[in-house]
């Protein structure tokens, strides 16, 4: 294994957002469904992203029925399982990547059910940093969400627009890591438009909890990311990046590569 | 809100993107609030009673009667409006989208029942109704593509996945996350994240409710047994429900074995699967090792569907029900059966219960008696099946 983690995996994600804070950077946060177009080149792209510069990588782990993604990310996943992608197979090309930014498993809850009790040890083994279920909201499943919130993973908790202040002080307290906050009702995918509260929605938010916050679903583009930088504390970029890589792993780190520019000018 | 008053025992709950729950509280508290107004139960008796044509017949079957060597008790969910026991629930859910002051509707269908129901109440209120359908259910049930949109409604072909009910869920769900604040998802059966399971089973209670008091009017007794299709099973929970308590009143859902309960294409999902969280519930559900979705098989459009509803899992692993299945090829059988017997046409759906049944012949006492949930009427299958040629010209 190229990294072996010398701290847990909640503080190895807690340690990147204060050194960017300190620094007054926002985090880029790109999304890549492992295994599309192929293991090979999500490998490719774990490394090309880091040094491109992404702080945190979400690494999707594909579901065949994905109710939460647009079609992008639903026809990436279906290419993925195709090829053959498993939950074991993600954390392989995780492991073979050995990047050194935290990466976090973005999830449904059923392939992580059916990967068993030491699924989340095995995660943690092939330096995956942090877990988020698409499907488990808080309070949905006590007895899973605190299997997961014991374990050796950072749980990182989904906050919507639609989510009451007095519910997003509860979600807050039972994640670690960052929380991410969803920028629009809807599915993952490109839109023109950042939503116009989204920056009551974040200053919601800031009250709720003293977690980075990192702000995804519909940023797509480098001015929206610039946007986007300049309230939250880190930027999820997930169905342009899904797009690019599609074309070729260099028009996906090209892309990163624009967007982290995007970022530190905003 | 707690997740375990949504749960019947480890099966339900609400596995769905947080952008859900407000709206899923919002209709729990909707739904309990509604159900407490008189005004409003009398009004969904009333849309029930003159509307739908409730309630339902119940009607005495001497031939199959004679074949099995028990009384069997048909209750005719197909002699309601739009021809199956669908309505029973879109009537409640529209008349509660309603209340709510939701202004568009959305609903899944596999066989496209659920979708005329709903385009069907919605016509009658004026509503906007979505409804997202498998593009291979689309061209296996053309008839009733073309009922929803002859009553207005916007009938949304799927194309990904396998392109049938589990699909068109996936589907009616991302149009719901994106228009939560102004739109109403109708889920058809007994499925989805709470409180749909319960509230569906509620609003399809009336099958059993009724069914118990026509049985004990008729024979003075209960059934010995209650049997039922299932898929998602609705119409099974309606007619189950009511006699739970009844312990000595036997249970039987009926899935479907497609081509065999050996082979990788049916939609038995309490007989093959294994729990797992599809769609917004912990339920039995087909899949393989690494928890990916199986595809469901069956000849029947509205039993293809690789999940069920949780509280059948729930009565599946408590032993209060039993749940067998029944093959394509038996379910055909089913089908030409109680149109010979009985000059009923059943839908393919209820075939499958129509065909357990059949098979049991000297199961039961004598003075025994079956009640069977007729669950839909066979027209929009006749095209299929006539293709089928089993009549052998």
């Amino acid at each position: 294994m190229a990294f072996v983690s010398a701290i847990t995996s909640s503080e190895a994600i807690g340690a990147r957002f204060a050194a960017l804070r300190s620094a007054g950077r926002t985090a880029l946060v790109p999304y890549v469904t492992a295994g599309h177009p192929d293991a090979g080149a999500t490998v490719a792209l774990l490394q090309g992203l880091e040094a491109a510069g992404a702080d945190v990588i979400e690494v999707g782990v594909p579901f065949s029925d994905p109710m939460a993604d647009g079609p992008v990310i639903q026809a990436s996943s279906q290419r993925a399982l195709e090829q053959g992608m498993t939950f074991d197979g993600v954390l392989s090309a995780i492991s073979r990547a050995g990047v050194g930014v935290p990466i976090v498993l973005f999830s449904y809850l059923n392939p992580v059910l059916s990967a068993g009790p030491d699924a989340l040890r095995r995660a943690a083994d092939a330096g995956v940093h942090g877990l988020l279920v698409t499907d488990l909201p808080v309070g949905s499943d006590p007895a899973t969400e605190a299997m997961i919130g014991e374990g050796p993973l950072a749980f990182i908790r989904l906050v919507a627009p639609t989510t009451p202040l007095e519910r997003m002080r509860e979600i807050a307290t039972h994640g670690s890591g960052f929380v991410y906050l969803i920028s629009r009702t809807g599915v993952t995918g490109m839109r023109d438009e950042l939503p116009a509260d989204l920056p009551d929605s974040v200053a919601r938010l800031r009250q709720a909890t003293e977690l980075p916050i990192c702000v995804g679903f519909g940023v797509s583009r480098p001015e929206q990311a610039a946007s986007v930088a300049r309230l939250a504390d880190g930027v999820v970029v997930g169905s342009a990046i899904v797009r690019a890589a599609g074309e070729s792993t260099e028009a996906a780190l090209s892309l990163a590569r624009s967007l982290r520019s995007a970022i530190d000018g905003a | 809100m707690t997740a375990t008053t949504d749960r019947f025992g480890a099966f339900g709950g609400r596995y769905v993107p947080e952008t859900l729950i407000p709206a899923l509280d919002e209709l729990e508290i909707a739904y309990a609030s509604a159900m407490a107004d008189p005004a409003f139960v009398a009004q969904l008796e009333d849309m029930l009673r003159d509307y739908v044509g409730r309630p339902s017949a119940l009607t005495d079957a001497p031939r199959l009667s004679e074949l099995v060597g028990a009384r069997v008790l048909l209750k005719r969910e197909d002699l309601n409006h739009t021809g199956a026991h669908k309505i029973n629930n879109t009537v409640g859910q529209v008349l509660l989208a309603r209340r709510m002051g939701k202004t568009r509707i959305i609903a899944e269908t596999g066989a496209g029942q659920h979708g005329v129901a709903t385009a069907t109440v919605c016509a009658r209120y004026g509503l906007p109704c979505v409804v997202y359908m498998g593009a291979e259910d689309m061209a296996r049930q053309s008839l009733n593509v073309y009922r929803m949109r002859l009553m207005g409604a916007e009938v949304v072909p799927v194309t990904s996945g396998t392109k049938t009910l589990k699909d068109a869920t996936t589907e009616a769900i991302r149009d719901w996350v994106t228009n939560v604040q102004d739109s109403y998802y109708i889920i058809g059966s007994v499925v989805g994240p709470a409180p749909y399971p319960r509230m569906v089973r509620d609003f399809q209670a009336i099958i059993g409710r009724e069914a118990k008091a026509q049985v004990l009017a008729r024979t003075g007794r209960l059934p010995s047994t209650v049997v039922a299709c299932v898929g998602g099973g609705s119409n099974a929970m309606g007619i189950f429900h009511a006699f739970v308590q009844d312990a000595e009143v036997e249970l039987v859902g009926v899935e479907a074995a497609g081509e065999g309960l050996d082979t990788e294409r049916h939609s038995a999902s309490l007989s093959k699967g294994r729990p797992g969280v599809l769609h917004g519930a912990m339920s039995y559900l087909l899949q393989d090792d690494d928890g990916q979705v199986h595809p469901a098989h069956s000849i029947s459009a509205g039993l293809d569907y690789p999940g069920v509803g949780p509280e059948h899992s729930f009565l599946h692993a408590s032993g209060r029900a039993h749940y067998v299945a029944v093959t394509d090829r038996e379910a055909l059988e089913g089908f030409q059966l109680l149109s010979r017997l009985e000059g009923i046409i059943p839908a393919l759906e209820t075939s499958h219960a129509v065909a357990w049944v059949a098979s049991q012949r000297g199961r039961w006492p004598a003075g025994a008696s079956v009640l069977l949930c007729v669950s839909g009427r066979g027209d929009k299958d006749v095209a299929q099946v006539s293709e089928m040629d089993i009549l052998g010209a």
